[in-house]
């Protein structure tokens, strides 16, 4: 908690320092014009919108954000108007996909021209060809271990999943830990995020290629549930409702000696609050995992970034346009807010908890996919996975399953006929 | 009713020991919630050892005592809660009044009407009250934003009051049809008009029902989540959207601790409030007995 | 009753509900009728921080035309109830055919997400119902002999499982009865099996579940009661206990008839909330193990793509259900007005 308000207060100095230099006359270039805000709340994500609301409220136009976990119920419906509630939204690769099939967003090819010029290329996206967003961070999902575990079992960090069922059993049998692996398998999103880490590291493909047929009931999707199956072994028998949250708590506790987590949270198992020292320092992450003899890494690499919304004017465009642009400027990085994220900003420098993400990026991990229909699967998968990981059906049976509410919510989106 | 009676031990004996046991039932969670309240989140959300919520061994550790009070700081100074307790005292004083006020009428309405379509219309409320609030949620945004009805209170408060209207039409009028007929029948015999004989007959005898009909529209703005973390903005939020930004999906560190200590610190006025209630509860006892 | 006064005295609350509820149910029962049109999908290049890939997008030109000429969607008719996702016909129909005994019949059914969620919310509603309305009863019959100096702090900690946040409550308890929090180890230590966890498996989830429904709405029937205990007639009761009535006999055909009403009252409010079962399992987290209508309804509306076709039927189908439950409740009220 200490740590905390000294942090705050080294934030509020640098925000008074960053205040400071557009008083002097740098302003971030706003003119009027307005500013509005959706997107989710964590911690990176709090700083960009704290840093773009500031300069817009500096260019004397009006600023707000609306962070929070309902964001995906609330863009859509709020940029739907006209002028739109919400002059940009804060999306990821797999969120971005709705704002573009209900239309509310905007190219920004001439925005870009005319005012960002100096957005690295990297950071665009474009689809199409066409610029829809520009991301600001990346995450992806890494092996997080505990190098005294390992050291006591005397094994290297494992590379795959087989070497992890293998560490994970020596743990066990040395009765270091009982549950010695962890795993956000709570059912819904996280447990389908985990299928789709694994089904890529096999090598299989979702959809069959240019359309919007489902192809995962084959041997890929048998071998990715049999390698999920076999790691719930050694996880907590509550794992089905363990999301991110209980999997890092977990963790603290000393309970876990290998899981796969998302690189935006090691910064929080690695700190010294909520913990025990032999805990957190012991605490290292490394690179994507593989599974079977694919060679693929078995995870996804995801962004976040900021859009545009179309309804609204170009007034008010170009002020979002400046002020987001600010928000995600080299700036606003500094000993706080750098390690919240692994920054696609140039200045970013990495640092120990980051190495998971860039080590999967160097590593060629897959881009969670960004198509259409990916959501649909998602849900389905959500649905149907722990009836198999229960033991309720065979694996067969699970992904037939899954195709089946997968087509029939397909057809209903018109993406099937 | 109770006072004058006597009874024999082992009934007196047997209805003590089950009160007794539903009230450790129903109080334990939240006096372990008071006694964590005061703890940091590794200790009273211990994966460890449950009973390091007892000992406090990471508070001791994090904060240098047995207790603290970072979670009170960080709700009500930090993260300002008493703006969104305010604004949760504005939806609730509004959504009891109105709802009360609609209620009160329509229920008398529809106990003292003969007709069949007084049935229908108690019918449709039920259908209405069936759908789930999800989805009616999800109908409101669109409309809601391109009106710009969206994120304000008075639109929250119009909301819970009519997603609420069909259970406050219900209990009023199971309590309206406990009152007798002939109470404001006869004052309409002796002149009264319709609504006079409601003012000066009913409203006096009325009370336990509205009160109790009351709470429970009170209960329902307090503890609502569903309309008031969609339809609100953030500057306009309810304490218990707020609550659940301090939970958020993403768990920032003692974060989760604001939430707890908060809730703490608003049951206690509730204690005022129902301790005040529990009079004019009992004061329909005299009320009541004018009946027959 | 005048008509007139009648019309006067119901107007604001009929407009409200008509307004808030009635409108939106016509939207919500047209939006089940229709489907998303055709999807012109195109292979696109996208590029971003991590290279480029050739992806699947929707042609926002081609869509548009067809959205602008039928901005409802398409109609689809019954199809989307008759769908797997839904009644699943087709499904169930050929389940039936192919089933060589009712058990391997069953299997499959509850294999389907919709009835699936049916058994679970039915099997809960039948408990917990129930279950609530005779513990609220006691509760209120025991309240109410407390000495009156005590009954205040009473009331407000019998209310407590209702006031608390249930956001906030089941996160607690969520954490008391993990394996190793306070009331986890204490099964564990009462049944004796240090391996015991309530998340872990689906028929103690199931008890959890139910044993939480019925803790949280034991207050709402307690207090409904509890007020119409306040009104029963006093010379009534002395009346029946100069002829000599117990207090068993008193409550049985004193109390318990007068407070009739109200516990239809509570039946129906209940019976409707129950059916509608959804806050605690999303609070214990408990999808892997117990589905629910509404659950389906959440993750209709809550996943990336948001499927609002398939979220009004089911909707719909909700309401239908629910009143079919509601129909003997109904026909009593019916008669109780027909006898005015």
């Amino acid at each position: 908690m200490k740590m905390m308000k000294t942090a705050l207060l080294g934030s509020a100095i640098a925000t008074l320092v960053t205040t400071a230099a557009w008083a002097d006359g740098h302003g971030c270039g706003v003119e009027g014009g307005r500013l509005s805000i959706i997107g989710n709340e964590f911690p990176a994500i709090q700083t960009v919108a704290r840093n773009a609301v500031e300069c817009a409220e500096s260019g004397s136009a009006e600023a707000s954000a609306n962070l929070t976990a309902d964001h995906q119920t609330l863009n859509v419906a709020g940029m739907t108007g006209n002028p739109a509630e919400y002059t940009t939204a804060i999306v990821a690769n797999s969120s971005i996909v709705a704002l573009i099939n209900e239309d509310v967003i905007r190219p920004l090819d001439d925005l870009v021209a005319e005012y960002g010029q100096d957005i690295p290329a990297q950071q665009l996206i474009t689809v199409n060809g066409q610029v829809m967003a520009v991301a600001f961070m990346a995450n992806s999902q890494n092996l997080v271990y505990r190098a005294d575990v390992l050291e006591q079992i005397g094994m290297d960090v494992p590379t795959s999943y087989e070497q992890v069922l293998e560490a994970a059993e020596k743990i066990r049998a040395e009765g270091i830990m009982e549950n010695p692996v962890g795993g956000a398998y709570a059912a819904g999103w996280n447990l389908a995020q985990e299928f789709t880490n694994m089904y890529l590291g096999t090598g299989g493909q979702f959809f069959e290629p240019g359309t919007a047929n489902v192809t995962i009931n084959n041997e890929n999707g048998v071998e990715a549930l049999e390698m999920m199956k076999a790691l719930t072994e050694y996880m907590n028998p509550d794992y089905l409702t363990h999301d991110s949250n209980a999997t890092s708590a977990e963790w603290e506790a000393g309970n876990v000696a290998l899981m796969n987590m998302w690189g935006s949270r090691t910064n929080v198992l690695m700190d010294s609050e909520g913990s025990t020292p032999e805990v957190y320092e012991n605490t290292m992450t490394s690179g994507p995992l593989t599974v079977g003899d694919s060679g693929r890494p078995a995870n996804t690499l995801w962004w976040d970034g900021w859009t545009v919304a179309k309804n609204i004017s170009d007034e008010d465009a170009a002020a979002t346009f400046l002020a987001m642009k600010a928000g995600v400027s080299p700036d606003i990085l500094n000993d706080e807010t750098m390690t919240e994220a692994v920054w696609l900003m140039p200045n970013f420098e990495s640092s120990p908890v980051n190495t998971g993400v860039l080590a999967s990026v160097a590593a060629g991990s897959t881009p969670y996919p960004m198509v259409p229909f990916q959501g649909l699967l998602h849900t389905a998968l959500g649905d149907n996975i722990a009836d198999f990981l229960q033991g309720n059906e065979s694996a067969e049976q699970t992904l037939a399953d899954i195709e089946a509410a997968y087509t029939a919510a397909a057809k209903e989106q018109g993406f099937l006929q | 009713m109770s006072t004058a009676t006597r009874r024999p031990m082992t009934v007196q004996l047997l209805a003590t020991s089950f009160l007794v046991i539903w009230l450790i039932l129903a109080a334990f969670p939240f006096l372990w919630t008071l006694w964590g309240s005061f703890k940091v989140e590794g200790d009273f959300f211990s994966k460890a050892d449950w009973a390091n919520s007892l000992y406090g061994t990471l508070t001791r550790i994090e904060t240098g005592g047995s207790f603290t009070g970072d979670g009170y700081y960080g709700a009500w100074i930090q993260e300002e809660f008493w703006r969104a307790a305010f604004n949760t005292l504005i939806v609730c004083v509004c959504v009891v009044t109105i709802s009360l006020t609609c209620g009160t009428l329509a229920g008398y309405a529809l106990s003292r009407s003969p007709y069949r379509y007084a049935f229908w219309l108690l019918l449709f409320a039920l259908i209405f009250r069936a759908t789930p609030p999800l989805i009616l949620v999800s109908g409101y945004l669109l409309p809601f934003f391109e009106w710009n009805l969206w994120g304000h209170l008075s639109t929250t408060i119009i909301v819970l009051v009519a997603i609420n209207q069909p259970f406050t039409l219900w209990m009023l009028h199971a309590f309206f049809k406990n009152i007798p007929k002939d109470l404001d029948e006869s004052a309409m015999v002796d002149g009264c008009t319709r609504f006079q004989a409601f003012r000066h007959v009913i409203i006096p005898v009325m009370w336990p029902g509205v009160i109790t009909t009351g709470l429970f529209s009170f209960l329902l703005a307090y503890n609502d989540f569903a309309v008031t973390s969609m339809l609100l903005s953030k500057e306009n939020q309810t304490m218990v959207p707020k609550l659940n930004s301090f939970l958020g999906t993403t768990q920032t560190k003692g974060n989760v601790m604001f939430a707890v200590a908060a809730v703490v610190s608003i049951t206690a006025p509730l204690f005022v409030m129902i301790m005040f209630f529990q009079r004019q509860i009992v004061s329909g006892l005299t009320a009541g007995a004018v009946k027959g | 009753m005048k008509h007139s006064s009648f019309i006067w005295f119901v107007l604001p609350s009929v407009v409200l509900m008509i307004l808030f509820i009635a409108l939106p149910i016509v939207s919500v029962v047209m939006q089940s009728l229709y489907t998303e049109h055709e999807q012109v999908i195109v292979t696109v290049e996208n590029c971003g921080p991590f290279g480029c890939v050739e992806a699947q997008s929707v042609d926002q030109e081609a869509t548009q035309a067809l959205r602008d000429a039928q901005p409802l969607g398409k109609f689809a008719g019954t199809s989307v109830y008759r769908d797997r996702n839904h009644l699943a016909v087709d499904e169930v129909a050929a389940a039936w055919e192919a089933s060589g005994s009712y058990r391997e019949f069953w299997g499959t059914l509850m294999n389907l997400p919709f009835y699936g969620a049916m058994a679970f919310t039915l099997t809960y509603t039948a408990i917990v119902t129930p279950m609530t309305i005779i513990l609220g009863f006691f509760v209120a019959i025991a309240v109410n002999s407390v000495a009156r100096s005590l009954r205040g702090p009473t009331i407000f900690f019998s209310l407590l499982p209702m006031i608390v946040t249930p956001l906030v409550g089941a996160l607690i308890l969520f954490w008391m009865v993990d394996a190793r929090g306070i009331l986890g180890t204490a099964l564990q230590w009462l049944a004796n099996d240090p391996s015991l966890s309530v998340k872990a498996s689906t028929p103690l989830m199931w008890i959890m579940l139910m044993f939480y429904g019925t803790w949280s709405s034991i207050p709402f029937a307690f207090i409904v009661y509890y007020a119409g205990l306040q009104t029963v007639n006093t010379d009534t009761l002395e009346a029946a206990m100069i002829d000599g009535a117990s207090r068993w006999e008193r409550i049985r055909y004193v109390i318990v008839p007068h407070l009739a009403p109200l516990t239809t009252f509570i039946a129906l409010i209940q019976l409707m909330d129950n059916f509608r079962v959804f806050e605690p399992i999303i609070s214990f987290q408990a999808q892997a193990h117990a589905r629910s209508l509404s659950i389906a309804i959440f993750t209709d509306l809550g996943g990336e793509t948001r499927l609002l076709s398939s979220a009004a039927a089911t909707s719909v189908l909700t309401i239908v259900f629910v009143a079919i439950l509601l129909m003997p409740v109904l026909v009593r009220t019916w008669r109780e007005f027909d006898t005015k």
